[in-house]
């Protein structure tokens, strides 16, 4: 039985064909898509390319990074607790968190929120039981300020009820559990599942990919899909496959790079001690300023860039020179070893910079029996495997180059994994193994462990 | 963080934030009053051992909780709750309780002074060392429902 999986609505449409009783893939393909053209001359055009292989398939199933990303807002009450709860929940579900509000929302953070043009708010504040008074106080400038922006409620249950007589008359509005029922405690998947549906209800519609569901079936937005085989890969299938353990997982794109992290990373010391939230086993983060080719200048800022431009000998000016370069013309690859040298730097940077956001850090402290530590987030120093995805790494002749970024150096604060292995999506098909795993979980996981390769040099 | 709540009534057990401040990492005690407080018909936020006065105050705001119960054991209790009430003003938590209980100075001090100083400082009630916490418990429920009275006094 064959599937064909697809990734639109980014610059390339990628296809995987996949046949799940010879677990293998048959084919990969990408063409080039504007936002203009229709999606479906995308697919076309990458399906013409799979040729007589890609005839009688059981079924295409879809994933779509919606034209620039699911843009959302993330709003909660202490910036640490319920604010950052609802900021997991949204990265989890594939969005991109443009922007987090605590506490009370004042007319200019409503401004800024019309003016960030969110695709979805998410409103939380309070345990269930706990705090109203925020959630209330925001819901009603919510109302006020911003009718139409689609809303999804998860914040303490108790003020519900008169939430929905402030948001009377909304259209487009749902109600789920609170990301924080109780104190510290996190449950980001009822709101996941909401920022789903509405995603595709919503937003697949608005962004004119309708057209394409007669065909395919458009089941999530493009980083839940690789999130979803992030977790298979690691948990495997309980009872019957084994997963590969803890990872970290880094995709590097154009605009922006994700990381994603199937760890516990509790922290390890008697000696150390969690603060703020405990992080999810299984977390994405998303650095909207850090890519390749549209947001490269910004790596310029980094000093992680210039150490790297050091070692290599590199000149800081020819640098810059290429980053201008690409900011103007994202389509341009490098042409010369010197590009080339250039653009390996490039994603160096961007893996060491967005691994070290991701990460947890401690802050020293003294007590009378000595010093101790306080942990913010996780502890990834013992998670042996680093795994590269997106273009960028998939296809540079380096990819160890710019994985090693990934990997703690002396001095960093962030717990970075201290000793990895690494590993390389060699086919870029994890996006299309968390849309084959909706359907056969086996299948998937064995495509996976087949085509995701230790990198040796 | 398990926060079960006794069923013994209609309206909701009030919310209280538990834990010992400062750098202190004694943490016998602090089992033992999130224990009885919760057979006392409190729901029980405990954050353990080593906490912030700030990780105190968030606590208390998202969980709508009533009184922050404070525990220093290893004598620097003093210098650890410098500011506590202000900063409770400052985040909007005009009505909380605050208790404080534990070793809170280092030695034997007169706890007339010690008591003194704490209530200066803005706590509601200060315990003596080894207080009993049913102690606490009682004095709890007396203020809070002292409170309820003046407000519906008001
Ligand atoms: C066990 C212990 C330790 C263990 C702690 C293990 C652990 N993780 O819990 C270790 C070895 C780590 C330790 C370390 C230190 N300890 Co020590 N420790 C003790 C000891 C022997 C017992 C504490 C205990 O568990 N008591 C039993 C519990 C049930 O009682 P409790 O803690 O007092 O709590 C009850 C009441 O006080 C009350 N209560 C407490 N808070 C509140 C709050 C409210 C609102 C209410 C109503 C009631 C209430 O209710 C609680 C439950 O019944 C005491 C001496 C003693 N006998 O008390 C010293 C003692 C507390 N430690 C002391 C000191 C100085 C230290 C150290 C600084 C150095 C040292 N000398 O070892 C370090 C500090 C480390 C740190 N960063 O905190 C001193 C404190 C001196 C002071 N305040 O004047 C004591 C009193 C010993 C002494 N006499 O010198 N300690």
């Amino acid at each position: 039985m064959k599937y064909l999986l697809a990734d639109i609505g980014s610059t390339f449409t990628k296809l995987c064909l996949a046949d799940v009783e010879q677990r293998t893939v048959l084919g990969t393909t990408i063409a080039p898509t504007t936002v203009k053209t229709d999606v479906n001359q995308g697919v076309e055009a990458a399906r013409q390319k799979l040729g007589k292989k890609a005839e009688d398939v059981e079924a295409t199933l879809a994933c779509s990074s919606a034209a620039g990303g699911l843009r959302m807002v993330a709003v909660g009450l202490i910036p640490n607790l319920t604010a950052e709860a609802a900021r997991l929940a949204a990265l989890g579900a594939g969005g991109k968190v443009v922007e987090t509000f605590s506490f009370l929302l004042t007319e200019a953070d409503l401004g800024r929120i019309r003016a960030l043009r969110p695709d979805i708010l998410l409103l939380s504040g309070g345990t269930d039981g706990g705090d109203v008074k925020h959630i209330l106080h925001n819901a009603r400038q919510i109302q006020n300020h911003l009718p139409d922006v689609p809303l999804i409620v998860a914040g303490n249950r108790s003020a519900h009820d008169e939430i929905r007589r402030i948001l009377d008359g909304r259209r487009e509005v749902w109600f789920v559990e609170n990301v924080m029922p109780d104190f510290k405690q996190l449950r980001l998947e009822p709101a996941r599942e909401a920022i789903r549906r509405v995603f595709l209800e919503r937003i697949v519609e608005a962004k004119g990919l309708t057209r394409l569901c007669d065909r395919a079936r458009i089941l999530m937005p493009t980083p839940e899909a690789v999130f979803k085989a992030a977790v298979l890969l690691s948990k495997g299938i309980p009872n019957s496959e084994k997963g590969m353990g803890e990872l970290l997982i880094v995709d590097i794109g154009g605009a922006t790079t994700d990381v994603y992290s199937c760890a516990e990373g509790a922290p390890a010391l008697a000696t150390v001690r969690q603060r703020g939230l405990r992080e999810p086993c299984e977390k994405r983060t998303v650095e909207a300023d850090i890519g390749m080719r549209h947001t490269a200048s910004h790596l310029l800022e980094e000093p992680a860039l210039k150490e790297i431009i050091r070692e290599n000998g590199a000149e800081w000016e020819e640098m810059q020179t290429w980053t201008q370069t690409l900011t103007g013309n994202p389509g341009r690859l490098p042409q010369s070893e010197k590009e080339q040298a250039m653009d390996t730097a490039l994603a160096s940077a961007a893996c060491e910079v967005a691994v070290g956001r991701h990460c947890g850090r401690w802050e020293e402290a003294f007590c009378p029996d000595g010093r101790f530590y306080f942990q913010d987030g996780k502890d990834l120093s013992n998670v042996r495997r680093v795994i590269g995805s997106g273009g960028p790494i998939v296809n540079s002749k380096t990819p160890r180059a710019i994985l090693a970024g990934a990997k703690k150096k002396d001095g960093e604060p962030a717990l970075k994994p201290r000793d990895p292995n690494y590993y390389l999506d060699t086919q870029y098909l994890l996006w299309a193994m968390g849309l084959l795993a909706e359907v056969d979980r086996a299948a998937a996981l064995e495509i996976m462990k087949k085509n995701i390769l230790p990198l040796t040099k | 963080m398990k926060t079960e709540t006794p069923n013994d009534s209609s309206t909701p057990p009030p919310t209280i934030v538990l834990g010992v401040i400062g750098a202190d990492c004694h943490a016998v005690g602090n089992r033992i009053l999130e224990r009885l407080f919760k057979d006392g018909g409190f729901k029980v936020v405990n954050l353990g051992v080593m906490v912030s006065q700030e990780e105190f105050i968030s606590a208390a705001i998202e969980t709508g909780a009533r009184a922050i119960l404070v525990s220093s054991l290893y004598g620097h209790g003093e210098m650890d709750c410098q500011g506590f009430r202000e900063k409770c003003s400052e985040a909007g938590l005009d009505e909380i309780l605050l208790y404080i209980g534990g070793n809170l100075v280092v030695g034997k001090t007169d706890f007339s002074l010690v008591r003194e100083k704490f209530l200066k400082m803005g706590f509601d009630q200060v315990f003596p060392p080894g207080a009993a916490p049913e102690e606490g418990i009682a004095a709890l429920k007396e203020d809070l429902a002292r409170r309820i009275v003046a407000k519906a006094g008001n």
